[in-house]
């Protein structure tokens, strides 16, 4: 494994001309999966392709991985799927880990929350890790799969759809070239210019207030939580949030009135005495400095002809409740296995329908979310403000209240009401229902985790049964896990309670770890059907 | 369960001076801090969103009624 003191990963690649490049306008080469845009979605989604078999062009019109941290926060769920890629170690290691967060009101804390309560998972709530990190170790580990082929200063500039592909025409420093696609995805950000190109509306709500970014670097004793203040003394009337990220650096993110002048505002001098009065002291040297509005926007449809769209290019929220990164590789997960299907003509081109109907329902829930963040956070009117008050006010006495607090609700998977999910046909009490991600759990006495078993020699469909006399055979090309009696030991049945399972129970998960079907007694002909459906066949 | 529209307190005029004198000595800008507060906690208590959705409807006729007075009177 890589050193956990990465602070030189590489940054700068250079532009290489591939053999692509040589042939004739008339001739162009091939291939099966054309990515578009080199950031965490992109990146993650090109391995995860190529682990399952799939060659992968990934083009970037930069050279350089993109300065300042951007996305620090990285979900759970975000990190088991960096452990199927392989790359899920490197980040814990560099990252801070942290499940805490309190909200402040003036002088006084109002709560504190914990965003995984009980033990037995893998991986904690959260890390914070700057988005150049995360960028650098994926495309470390590019290097080690010969069938992606990253090349850098390749720049799109003009896509065409055919019945069979996409044409692409391609600027380099040396000059134009064209490319031939069987899909394109378009991982290439908020600004994406593949969305211009194909005529894409990006529609959504632009918010006025301003918040500026100053990424600080300083030696500071604050804990490693999410602390975040409402009209705090050193920032009257607006919001604050403090934030650890590795290298002693630290997020801070305060809220200006819509009116503020960017320009003025964003200059080194002006942003130290706002940061010198929350610290109580002015030792810190500034590392990156921002000021941005909200938009929360998404596309109509995320899948334009052979064009398919992933992360901010299809969606775009507030960075209130660390939506924005963790709901692109969410994407990704999402999309490479179907992907890898169609291509594969084991599922019709229609499977890949259920990523758009599966992932813009999930950028509707985040973009609700964020958004009501964000109002809470910049009240719109007398009325909405005056609201605010009376829950911050009310939140200091009463449950009720400090739950009705949004200082951000952070990022979860979210539950897909699913044409690949079978419903439930028994009864059930608890665990996760079809269309909702997989629950870790200890096994072996907590020397290892279920997660670790799902995704050992490759994320595949897979049987999850708990105890039985008689296993059920699993169909063909379905991994079986068994818990309990002949398989993994659950000695403290902490995985049985969190699936709700009895002997015999079993759950069909999809390669994206999402819940499929459940069956109290399986059979091979219900498990088969559940199946066929989560593979699209009918 | 349905927005009780019934009369539902034994001594309806009590309720009603509850509220009323809550509001006593208050500005105007005090009172609607309190409405909100109260709005809130009453909110929470009945615990149920297709409740206070109906309930929201309810109070929001009234807002289309007196727009619509206000047009005839014009």
């Amino acid at each position: 494994m890589a050193p956990a003191n990465t602070h030189q990963a590489k940054t700068q690649f250079g532009y290489r001309r591939h053999p692509d490049q040589d042939r004739s306008g008339q001739n162009p080469a091939e291939h099966p999966v054309v990515i578009v845009g080199a950031g965490p979605v992109g990146l993650s989604l090109a391995i995860d392709l190529a682990q399952r078999g799939q060659h992968v062009v990934l083009l970037d019109d930069a050279d350089r991985i993109g300065e300042g941290s951007r996305a620090i926060c990285f979900s759970k769920r975000s990190l088991e799927y960096w452990d199927r890629l392989g790359v899920g170690d490197r980040m814990v290691d560099k990252g801070v880990v942290w499940s805490v967060g309190r909200i402040f009101h003036g002088e006084s804390q109002l709560y504190q929350f914990n965003l995984l309560p009980e033990d037995g998972h893998k991986r904690p709530a959260f890390i914070n890790l700057q988005q150049y990190y995360a960028e650098a170790y994926l495309v470390d580990r590019i290097s080690d799969l010969p069938a992606i082929d990253l090349r850098w200063r390749n720049k799109v500039t003009g896509i065409e759809q055919r019945n069979d592909s996409v044409a692409l025409t391609i600027e380099t420093p040396e000059g134009a070239y064209r490319l031939h696609g069987q899909y394109v995805i378009a991982c290439d950000g908020a600004r994406s210019s593949l969305r211009q190109m194909v005529g894409a509306e990006f529609a959504g709500q632009v918010f006025e207030d301003q918040f500026l970014i100053a990424d600080v670097k300083m030696t500071a004793e604050f804990p490693t939580e999410r602390w975040f203040w409402f009209d705090p003394p050193f920032h009257a009337g607006r919001s604050a949030l403090l934030h650890r990220q590795p290298d002693d650096v630290w997020r801070i993110d305060l809220q200006l009135n819509r009116y503020a002048d960017p320009v003025v505002e964003k200059k080194p001098e002006n942003v130290r005495p706002r940061i010198a009065r929350m610290l109580g002291h002015d030792k810190f040297e500034f590392e990156w400095i921002s000021l941005y509005k909200f938009q929360c926007r998404r596309m109509d449809r995320f899948i334009h002809g052979r064009v398919i769209f992933a992360g901010d290019s299809a969606h775009q929220v507030s960075p209130f409740g660390a939506r924005g990164a963790n709901s692109g590789l969410e994407d990704a997960e999402n999309l490479s296995w179907k992907l890898d299907r169609v291509l594969r003509r084991t599922s019709p081109a229609s499977l890949l329908e259920s990523y758009h109907v599966e992932r813009s329902m999930a950028a509707d829930e985040n973009i609700r979310e964020s958004t009501r963040s964000t109002d809470f956070m910049a009240p719109n009117s007398h009325q909405e403000a005056r609201l605010r008050k009376a829950v911050l006010s009310l939140a200091r006495e009463t449950e009720f209240g400090k739950r009705m607090v949004n200082g951000g609700r952070l990022s979860v998977p979210c539950s897909y009401d699913s044409p690949l999910s079978s419903p439930d046909a028994d009864a059930w009490r608890g665990g996760p229902l079809p269309g909702r991600s997989m629950l870790d759990a200890p096994i072996a006495g907590g020397s290892s985790y279920l997660t670790d078993a799902f995704r050992k020699d490759g994320t595949a469909f897979t049987l999850l049964s708990f105890d039985h006399g008689a296993p059920t055979e699993a169909p063909a090309g379905v991994k079986q896990i068994r818990i309990g009696e002949g398989g993994l030991a659950d000695p403290n049945g902490i995985v049985a309670k969190r699936y709700d399972a009895e002997a015999g129970s079993a759950y069909l998960l999809r390669p994206d770890g999402y819940v499929a079907a459940r069956f109290r007694h399986p059979t091979r002909d219900g498990v088969a059907a559940a199946l066929s459906r989560a593979q699209g066949l009918n | 369960m349905p927005l009780s529209t019934n009369s539902n307190f034994a001594r309806p005029d009590d309720a009603f001076r509850a509220i009323v004198e809550a509001h006593r000595g208050l500005t105007d800008e005090q009172s609607a801090d309190f409405d909100a507060a109260l709005v809130l906690i009453l909110a929470n208590h009945i615990g149920d969103i297709d409740v206070l959705r109906e309930a929201i409807g309810l109070a929001k006729r009234r807002m289309v009624d007196s727009q619509q007075q206000q047009q005839q009177q014009q």
